[in-house]
């Protein structure tokens, strides 16, 4: 199938040199620069001294933006566990669907997907003002207005709407695998459907709903544009914090080690799932020998 | 199943929790989408109650030079971001696809990278790589200046046209090439007259895929783009961290329009290249 690759150097050659040559010099390069900032000093204006510091990481840990990380984290964290809670009835719904009812509840999760960021953090802004619609039905009866737009509050709302089918399309593409037969007998044998679902599909999906998760989890954790247009003062995440070190506070050497620690996080996070979905097809070929 | 069956125990999709539910989550992502698209026909200012219709908004839109520009960069970047992407992406996937190689794990892992990093890494990766490793020059003719974008954008694309195209390498009959190279063609030839074709959809789709990336992305192009070179989403960026005006509704439904068409048409190849293959 494969052929070594000094049987047909050129070949080989013509196909690699491009691609290869691309992402070292546009991708490695710039992001190593990066790495090599968030150990330097800064000098002037844009200047940067790589003095092997480790100063930049010591004031990652500085209360200040370590309480930043932590927010990051929870609005993370709370954004996945809506979404889960939200996105899994209509993934089971879109399961059990007719092959149309299933195209339909996939192109209904989809499109909003499709269309880009901005447009739809924008179309929440406008929902959400203080002169926006919701506020509109609460004065019709008598309450508010309240102030929702930048607030913790939108953020969430806004990064449960951005990440919702970063969650229903892996959860729709587990359930879709699962042995119907199995909910079958224990609705046979009694359960109701809550019991059946939370002691049948919920352990058989397990694999498939962390997996979920991370999907979920670590787009919504680098979020830029969510909590900077929908949040207040308050609600800044590690990414704003990164945008103001190099575009207003230009201190390259901070934003450079705030930008690693995010992506040690990212990293970290996909590592655990790889590991996870290893030890699972390691216990699912000894169960099958 | 039709609908008049009665629900059998594994309808869920039929059941009326569940249906509420959908429909409920649907609300919550149409209402917004859809309002935003119809306050942007609204005749007037204030953008909260409905006025009559109107397409004033659009016309003022027209007439935005400084959105028109940026409209026109927007178009230009994606399409050159898309050839060079498609191009860049078939050679990753052929390569990893045919060739047993060292370091290939690392290839692998490195050109996979650019799909998981997060988006603010990579664009303060690019604003030091073209401000201080390879300073683009400010003031090159269009659109020239829009170079350091471009790069940017492919950087981030053709990694995603690579797994479109891996996933359709992975159903090509290699008894095919070699009946060709039997034949008496080259091994580039056969390359070219029997792989590609087989991979063609794959390569529109990845295409399409590219173009709505690159005309979709704020973020990186953020931390690229420069004072002359202001993409559609920058643009709107600023005006709505401005204010939220008709105008902006207008601009939002157009680029809307453009990314669910592009996406449709790629997603329909992509579905009929399926079928054809069964």
């Amino acid at each position: 199938m494969m052929s070594t690759w000094d049987r047909s150097k050129g070949s080989f050659l013509a196909v690699i040199a491009a691609p290869a040559l691309w992402i070292v010099l546009f991708f490695v390069v710039p992001l190593s620069v990066i790495w090599a900032y968030s150990f330097g000093r800064t000098l002037g204006l844009t200047e940067v001294a790589v003095t092997g510091t480790l100063a930049n990481y010591a004031r990652v840990f500085d209360p200040v933006y370590l309480m930043i990380f932590g927010k990051s984290l929870v609005f993370a964290g709370l954004t996945t566990a809506v979404c889960l809670l939200v996105g899994f009835p209509y993934a089971l719904a879109m399961t059990f669907a007719s092959d149309r009812g299933k195209i339909l509840l996939l192109l209904g999760i989809m499109l909003p997907f499709w269309t880009n960021l901005l447009v739809r953090t924008y179309a929440l802004m406008a929902v959400m003002r203080t002169e926006g619609y919701i506020n509109d039905v609460f004065g019709l009866v008598g309450l508010g207005p309240f102030e929702m737009l930048h607030t913790n509050f939108a953020v969430i709302v806004g990064l449960v709407y951005v990440h919702l089918p970063f969650i229903v399309l892996p959860l729709y593409s587990t359930l879709d695998r699962m042995d119907r037969s199995l909910i079958e007998a224990s609705l046979d044998l009694g359960a109701g459907h809550i019991t059946t679902m939370l002691k049948v599909v919920i352990p058989i999906a397990k694999p498939g709903i962390l997996s979920a998760i991370m999907l979920t989890f670590i787009p919504a954790l680098g979020s830029y544009l969510t909590p900077d247009l929908l949040g207040g003062p308050d609600s800044q995440m590690i990414a704003s914090v990164i945008e103001r070190q190099f575009k207003r506070a230009n201190d390259w050497p901070f934003g450079a080690a705030l930008s690693f620690m995010l992506m040690y996080l990212t990293l970290l996070a996909m590592g655990l799932r790889a590991l996870y979905e290893r030890r699972q097809s390691g216990a699912r070929t000894a169960g099958e020998a | 199943m039709s609908g008049k069956n009665p629900i059998g125990p594994l309808d869920y999709a039929r059941r009326w929790p569940l249906r509420l539910w959908v429909g409920a989550v649907i609300l919550f992502l149409y209402v917004p989408l859809a309002s935003l698209v119809a306050f942007s026909f609204n005749d007037s200012r204030r953008t909260i109650r409905w006025e009559g219709f109107t397409l004033d908004w659009y016309g003022t839109l027209a007439n935005d030079d400084a959105l028109i520009a940026a409209f026109t960069n927007s178009l230009t970047i994606a399409f050159l971001s898309m050839i060079v992407s498609v191009v860049l992406g078939a050679l990753t996937a052929i390569a990893l696809w045919r060739f047993r190689f060292p370091g290939k794990g690392l290839f692998d892992g490195a050109v996979t990278l650019p799909i998981v990093v997060p988006e603010i890494c990579m664009g303060v990766g690019m604003l030091v790589f073209f401000g201080q490793i390879m300073p683009w020059p400010r003031d090159l003719v269009w659109p020239f200046d829009l170079g350091a974008i471009v790069i940017a954008h492919i950087t981030f694309s053709f990694p995603f046209v690579a797994v479109v195209v891996r996933a359709r390498l992975a159903s090509f009959n290699r008894e095919m090439e070699e009946a060709a190279r039997d034949l008496g063609a080259s091994e580039l030839r056969a390359l070219w007259d029997v792989l590609v074709p087989h991979v063609r959809p794959a390569l529109i789709s990845g295409a399409l895929l590219a173009f709505t990336l690159s005309l979709d992305d704020f973020v990186i192009t953020f931390f690229t783009s420069g004072p002359n070179t202001v993409t559609f989403p920058v643009k709107i960026y600023s005006m709505v961290r401005f204010s939220v005006t008709p105008e902006v509704n207008a601009a939002s439904t157009v680029l809307m329009g453009i990314t669910i068409a592009l996406t449709a048409i790629g997603m329909k190849l992509q579905g009929s290249a399926m079928t054809q293959s069964h």
